[in-house]
């Protein structure tokens, strides 16, 4: 990780700026989000600002350490987006439509939890409709199960998917929440953690959505 | 606009901050830091950020005064289409909205005042449209343009008229000044608010409007009134022009405008079924609930003294 220095301008200067001001990020329960690595933080996916939002939640201290797992094929197209990608924000590249295997696939994920890095994942895999969770992957599963003791904090964002969302390059401000669920653990059931972490990502609803749809 | 160590205006200003010291003292006595449901120090922290900020952009020079208002603008009207329902297909004009923020605070900048009372009732009001249309959706496009204009009309164009006061031209009345008008205003209007909150704790029985603010009583709105009434009295030979009679209906004027614009706001959260804000935006209930009033009072008090004074 050559360019430490450049992420932390970039937060510094742009990111957080641009957040603060033209978004208006609203953290709720800032005090669950982990203090130290190895740990998966686990949000829904509705836009790139997603992975740059979770990095600006943590302290500035921790970014060198923050690395968000994107796909390889979208992130690595391009000389400069890769470079971009790789060595300012720092993902973990991982192949998201090749054939490889779970664990061919999730191995660099893995071995960045084994040194000690925070990881941020999207288990929804790719961005969907803004304000709806599409299926979760399990690849979390296998993630966890590998490394039992990682703790897993699930992140449900809403409203970046109105700022940025799939499809658009020029952000819109909004308003926008980040509401940080309770911590959740490998207790080895499968269906029961995916079934917690989907409750934690799904956004409250459906009463604020029926009244925004039926009114005005 | 320059600020000397004692003119009215940093005299007032100082007032503004020895009576803020005395809430913070009280609020820390009543309530201790241990209660669970108080809602007075929070309030009494973000009234020390309203009054620290609007200082700081009022002494400092017009033009701090101007980004600063352009800013509220900007914050007030990023809340309100947070919370309206908004079509994906109009994002590109949601950003012109947007742009036409600085473009308004613009033309105050250069003093066209002619420009800065047409633009967005009659070339906003056109424009927003035709981009709509570019856009090629039909379905809802009433209730997109109607809510859209009615955001700009108040958090752009009502709110800026605050700072047109301060471009206002002053030579005729040597002891004013534009910030000082402004700060009369905001004063004013924000008093108002907490009179009628007070005498709406105390002694309020008769609900006004039930349906749309159940708080707001008979009582409070009286005793709102007849405060800032007598507030204006005391305030304006400090910082405006107005003879006796002009004060007290000046007061009248921003008390009475004062509670329309929070009972307008108010029905407006209702109709989007959030009256407590709180549910779906915690802690940004901010900026909205903080300018309600003033979108009413800032463009009829311009106005009442722009066609008496100016």
């Amino acid at each position: 990780m050559g360019c430490a220095a450049l992420r932390l301008l970039f937060f510094l200067l742009v990111v957080k700026p641009f957040l603060l001001l033209a978004v208006g990020i609203n953290v709720r329960r800032r005090d669950r989000l982990p203090r130290r690595g190895p740990a998966l933080i686990v949000a829904n996916h509705n836009s790139h600002l997603d992975a740059l939002v979770l990095m600006a939640m943590l302290p500035l201290r921790l970014l060198p350490r923050v690395r968000p797992v994107a796909s390889a094929e979208y992130f690595l197209r391009g000389r400069w987006r890769s470079w971009f990608a790789t060595r300012v924000i720092g993902i973990i590249p991982v192949a998201t439509c090749g054939g490889g295997s779970r664990a061919e696939v999730l191995e660099p994920v893995r071995d960045a939890l084994a040194v000690g890095d925070m990881v941020i994942f999207f288990p929804e895999g790719t961005r969907g409709e803004p304000e709806c969770l599409g299926k979760l992957k399990t690849g979390i599963v296998w993630l966890v199960e590998q490394l039992p003791e990682t703790p897993v904090h699930p992140v449900r964002l809403s409203g970046l998917g109105k700022v940025l969302p799939k499809g658009h390059w020029l952000p819109v401000p909004f308003l926008c929440d980040a509401w940080v669920g309770e911590t959740l653990r490998w207790q080895g059931d499968r269906s029961g953690f995916m079934a917690a972490l989907a409750a934690s990502l799904t956004p409250p609803e459906p009463q604020v959505a029926a009244v925004r749809e039926g009114q005005i | 606009m320059s600020v000397t160590l004692f003119s009215p205006l940093t005299v007032v200003l100082g007032g503004v901050w020895a009576l803020l010291l005395l809430a913070t003292a009280v609020v820390w006595r009543l309530e201790p830091a241990s209660a669970v449901n108080g809602e007075l120090r929070p309030r009494v922290r973000s009234w020390w950020l309203i009054v620290v900020l609007c200082s700081l952009a009022l002494t400092f020079s017009r033009t701090a005064a101007l980004l600063f208002f352009a800013l509220v603008s900007f914050l007030a009207l990023k809340e309100y289409l947070t919370l309206i329902p908004t079509r994906r297909a109009d994002r590109r004009v949601l950003l012109w909205a947007y742009l036409s923020i600085p473009v308004q605070y613009f033309w105050i900048h250069i003093e066209w005042y002619g420009m800065f009372i047409i633009f967005i009732p009659v070339y906003l009001f056109l424009l927003l449209p035709v981009a709509m249309v570019l856009s090629g959706e039909t379905q809802g496009h009433l209730r997109t343009a109607g809510s859209l204009h009615w955001g700009l009309m108040s958090m752009v164009f009502g709110l800026s008229h605050l700072a047109y006061l301060l471009v206002l031209p002053q030579a005729q009345y040597p002891h004013v000044s534009g910030a000082g008008l402004v700060l009369f205003l905001l004063l004013l209007t924000e008093l108002n608010d907490v009179a009628q909150y007070c005498w709406g704790k105390g002694l309020g029985k008769h609900k006004i409007s039930p349906t749309v603010s159940p708080n707001k009583t008979v009582e409070g709105f009286v005793g709102g009134v007849v405060t800032t009434v007598l507030l204006s009295a005391l305030l304006a030979p400090w910082l405006t022009p107005f003879s006796t009679v002009d004060a007290l209906l000046a007061g009248a004027l921003i008390a009475v405008a004062g509670f329309f614009g929070d009972l307008s706001l108010s029905a407006l959260k209702r109709d989007l079924g959030i009256k407590d804000s709180g549910n779906l935006l915690p802690g940004h209930g901010g900026i909205l609930d903080r300018v309600d009033s003033l979108t009413y009072t800032a463009p009829l008090f311009f106005h009442f003294i722009r066609y008496f004074y100016f």
